[in-house]
């Protein structure tokens, strides 16, 4: 049996920043769902469209019996027990999905704004750190090398068979781990505050700009969502991907830093 | 374990975390300490909202093209306040508002006194902490003039609007109003607003006058004004917290 090599994968200002976005993303996210409720609809442009939103869950007769409707673009689907109608109350996310679990729009926005602040804090944090100790440019910025075509189509093969680097290959990340946390982190989680700033009415008459660039409030509100999915989206991969590549390996490489390696086949034998 | 054990006893721990933790959630909302630490973010946001914008810029006005033909009348859309199907009768004809509290000289202003005082149209965006949004043309008084005509004393920092509705069964303790600072009060956008899209303001939407305080969600535009009251805090005044939702939990800063 070949020895594994512990050595040091996360720095500390990594793996703190880390598990408080988990906790501050997860309590956004379920008040985010609470506060989404209060009008489960979206739209697109400055103002609402009530009779044409792009996507809405709500509650339909069906032979004296309610069930959950969510259309989108115009298609209708029945979700009853998830979306539109759940646990015999009409409410566009299941009470699983919120804080807190029943309706209250005003504690949903307290939590909300409390932990849009940690995430600030914390994001502030990790990208100021980031720049400054070069973790951005040294670990995260893919290499000319493995832009390439063939590096780049080899790494979703290997993806796609679940077979994961080893050896000093380990050691860094593979190309489509940058090509994911990267726009993650400069992208989509800083949008998710861009979007969210721009829909505060005060926050619009002191930075109009900001609002009209997302193409008005109603699409902000709409980018928003969105892009808390795909975070949802991001979520569930990366999870998927841990489990694959060694929970535990992967835990304890995000808690104490340390990641087990196995040594390349010619150094072991 | 056989995979399909590990499986079942994988969801049902999966199921009892998630359950611990939204249970745990719930109680964390109801106690009364994490409420205030929750808050306590709230004057964060202010102050840093407060600090970098300006409290006198103006909210963007819209094109008559943007109009929504249909804003949305939300809260009370009438109101069951005999006096005021009265004056609602009437046409409101001999219906007065009234500006009192700490000013010097309290008024009595009838629509034809609010139609004659300086104002201004604005088409500008309501919007809903709901989350929905209609953008609307409001014609009216500007607060301002009307505050100064009053003159207000030295020690007045608020105004409160007490309102003719009511959202609940309680007519004292569920009548309906709000509450704005001096700054707010005499911002340039600030209207008793008396026409709505070009047409008297319809009852749904507040008739004789509401109140349009842009730049703040839509709970603080307060709708069938009675009686604006000049204070220097509104502590005493019901809930204390300034407004009919701000007691029942939401900002009195409206500005998020």
């Amino acid at each position: 049996m070949r020895s594994k090599v512990l050595y040091k994968r996360h720095s500390g200002v990594v793996r703190v920043t880390h598990w408080i976005n988990v906790l501050a993303l997860s309590l956004l996210l379920m008040s985010g769902l609470q506060i989404f409720n209060a009008h489960p609809a979206l739209y697109w442009g400055a103002k609402s469209t009530f009779s044409r939103p792009w996507i809405t869950m709500g509650a339909a007769d069906a032979r004296g019996r309610p069930v959950g409707v969510t259309v989108v673009a115009g298609e209708a689907f029945v979700t009853t027990g998830v979306l539109g109608y759940s646990k015999g109350e009409v409410r566009g996310f299941p009470s699983w999905a919120t804080i807190p679990s029943y309706r209250d729009l005003a504690s949903g926005r307290r939590w909300h704004f409390f932990f849009a602040w940690l995430f600030v804090i914390n994001g502030l944090v990790y990208l100021a750190w980031g720049v400054l100790s070069g973790h951005f440019r040294e670990d995260l910025f893919p290499t000319r090398q493995q832009l390439a075509i063939k590096s780049l189509w080899r790494e979703v093969v290997h993806h796609a068979r679940f077979r994961f680097a080893k050896g000093e290959e380990a050691r860094v990340y593979n190309v489509l781990q940058k090509l994911s946390y990267l726009p993650m982190v400069l992208l989509l989680l800083p949008l998710m505050l861009l979007t969210g700033l721009s829909m505060s009415p005060g926050f619009n008459a002191a930075a109009p700009w900001l609002v009209e660039l997302f193409g008005g409030r109603q699409s902000a509100r709409t980018v928003h969502f969105i892009s808390a999915g795909l975070i949802v989206l991001f979520t569930l991969v990366h999870v998927a991907m841990v489990v694959a590549s060694g929970t535990w390996n992967n835990l304890r490489s995000m808690i104490t830093g340390k990641y087990a390696i196995e040594p390349e086949k010619e150094a072991a034998e | 374990m056989s995979d399909l054990n590990r499986r079942g006893w994988l969801r049902a721990a999966g199921l009892g975390l998630s359950g611990l933790w939204l249970s745990a959630c719930d109680r964390v909302n109801e106690s009364p300490a994490a409420t205030a630490v929750l808050s306590s973010a709230e004057g964060l946001t202010r102050r840093v909202q407060r600090l970098a914008t300006d409290r006198k810029a103006l909210a963007r006005e819209f094109s008559p093209a943007d109009i929504s033909p249909d804003f949305r009348a939300n809260g009370s859309t009438s109101v069951a306040d005999a006096d005021y199907l009265q004056h609602q009768a009437n046409g409101f004809a001999d219906w007065k508002l009234v500006v009192d509290g700490l000013v010097e000289r309290p008024l009595a202003l009838s629509l034809a006194d609010l139609r004659s005082a300086p104002g201004r149209s604005q088409i500008t965006r309501h919007d809903c902490v709901e989350g929905w949004s209609s953008i609307g043309k409001w014609t009216g008084a500007s607060l301002g003039p009307i505050l100064d005509r009053a003159g207000l004393k030295p020690n007045a920092r608020y105004l409160v609007f007490h309102c003719a509705d009511t959202l609940g069964p309680d007519p004292v303790r569920d009548g309906y109003y709000e509450s704005i600072d001096l700054i707010d009060a005499y911002h340039p956008q600030t209207l008793l607003a008396y026409a709505m899209n070009e047409e008297p303001l319809p009852v749904k939407h507040g008739a004789p006058v509401r109140l349009r305080v842009e730049r703040q969600l839509g709970y603080k535009h307060a709708k069938y004004v009675m009686r604006i009251e000049a204070v220097e805090s509104f502590d005493q005044i019901r809930g204390g917290k300034g407004g009919f939702w701000e007691d029942r939990g939401y900002e009195w800063y409206a500005g998020i």
